[in-house]
């Protein structure tokens, strides 16, 4: 064959196609501004419920945020919580479906903030559903604010002058708080700014929803993302801000990857 | 030795223009274009694809644009030849 006659159409036609969009992807244009890190983390959602095929025992649960039209994307089964009440709405659908695949997809504000109790006790009473946690360091939905997850020194539009200890208090590692929890067999958290961290990604979600599938209690995958609208740079500086300031603080990997804790070590003693 | 030659499609209309698949190709054969699509983005495409396929500097269907796209809209072929 002479390679260097070789047209596009020649690739196609004689080649393997060796990506495409997953067929769980709805036809739908995202609502999300150019370079959203919500964009990549959907897609990834979709493979590993094609992969797994899961499709029709799947039900996700909506937050409130900018994942909010999370609905109109994946085909899959779904269900809107309010804000922050995404876990607990999960719990009840698990509990009365216990075959059916449960997991939350949600934002740092909705999570971290509005529904920090609600997803503490998820985790602690170690419900059988992934949570798909996106941090983004913003309330990205409704203009930038401050979330718990604002590290010091960052601007948002409600901290003008960057985070500030005395006035907003520290930034809160709520995945490390999670870690803690007994009910919880798989924290992680990873990253999609790079291939290689996005195929990482991909794995760490496809354990998260194995592990829940097999009822292994909570499993938790929290992904450090951007918000480049609300940071107001661009995707590909956004990025570069991440992987500068983000990840010193929120490091990239595994937190805890076993089962739930023994009961024993919880009961009285006699 | 088997060489690979690749190529992708992307789906211009859909592209947003992020601009996140250009850096993320080793070999830099993508880039935005000056025109826009109907949404109003200037949209990542490969530039004469058929020359790239002579240039040193070819696709090698590595997937790397398509796994960090945010709007899922390139599609990745190889060939082994
Ligand atoms: C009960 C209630 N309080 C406040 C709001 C306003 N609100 C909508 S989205 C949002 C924050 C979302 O931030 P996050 O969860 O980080 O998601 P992101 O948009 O960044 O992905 C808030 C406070 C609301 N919709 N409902
Ligand atoms: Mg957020």
């Amino acid at each position: 064959m002479d390679t260097n006659k070789l047209t596009q159409q020649d690739i196609i036609r004689q080649g393997e196609q060796v990506y495409k969009r997953p067929k769980l992807l709805l036809d739908n244009t995202m609502h999300y501004c150019p370079g959203c890190s919500h964009g990549v983390v959907h897609r990834l959602v979709a493979e590993v419920i094609e992969e797994l095929g899961i499709q029709e025992k799947t039900i996700g649960v909506c937050p409130v945020g900018c994942s909010v039209f999370a609905y109109n994307y994946i085909d899959i089964d779904w269900q809107e919580a309010s804000h922050g009440r995404a876990p607990a709405v999960a719990t009840g659908i698990s509990r009365v479906n216990p075959d059916k695949f449960v997991f939350t997809y949600q934002g740092d504000g909705d999570l971290a903030s509005i529904g920090a109790a609600e997803i503490m006790h998820a985790c602690n009473r170690g419900e059988n559903i992934a949570v798909i946690f996106i941090n983004n360091a913003i309330y990205g939905m409704t203009g930038g604010q401050m979330a718990p997850t604002t590290l010091l020194g960052q601007v948002t539009a409600t901290t003008p002058k960057g985070r500030n200890v005395e006035r907003n208090g520290y930034p809160l590692k709520i995945t490390e708080l999670i870690a803690q929890l007994p009910g919880t067999s798989y924290v992680t958290r990873q990253s999609v700014e790079t291939s290689v961290s996005v195929r990482k990604c991909k794995t760490a979600i496809k354990k998260a929803f194995k592990n829940a599938l097999a009822k292994k209690g909570t499993s938790f995958v929290e992904v450090v993302s951007t918000c480049n609208s609300g940071w107001k740079m661009s995707p590909v500086k956004a990025n570069k801000w991440m992987e500068e300031n983000m990840f010193p603080f929120y490091p990239v990997g595994d937190l805890k990857d076993g089962d739930k804790a023994d009961p024993a070590l919880y009961s009285k003693k006699n | 030795m088997a060489k690979i030659k690749g190529t992708v499609v992307i789906d211009t209309e859909e592209c947003k223009g992020c601009g996140l698949c250009i850096g993320a190709c080793p070999q830099h054969v993508l880039e935005l274009s000056n025109d826009v699509n109907n949404k109003g983005y200037h949209f990542s495409f490969m530039k004469n694809p058929d020359k790239f396929m002579k240039d040193p500097d070819e696709c090698i269907g590595c997937s790397n644009c398509a796994t960090v796209c945010p709007d899922a809209c390139i599609s990745v072929y190889r060939l082994k030849i």
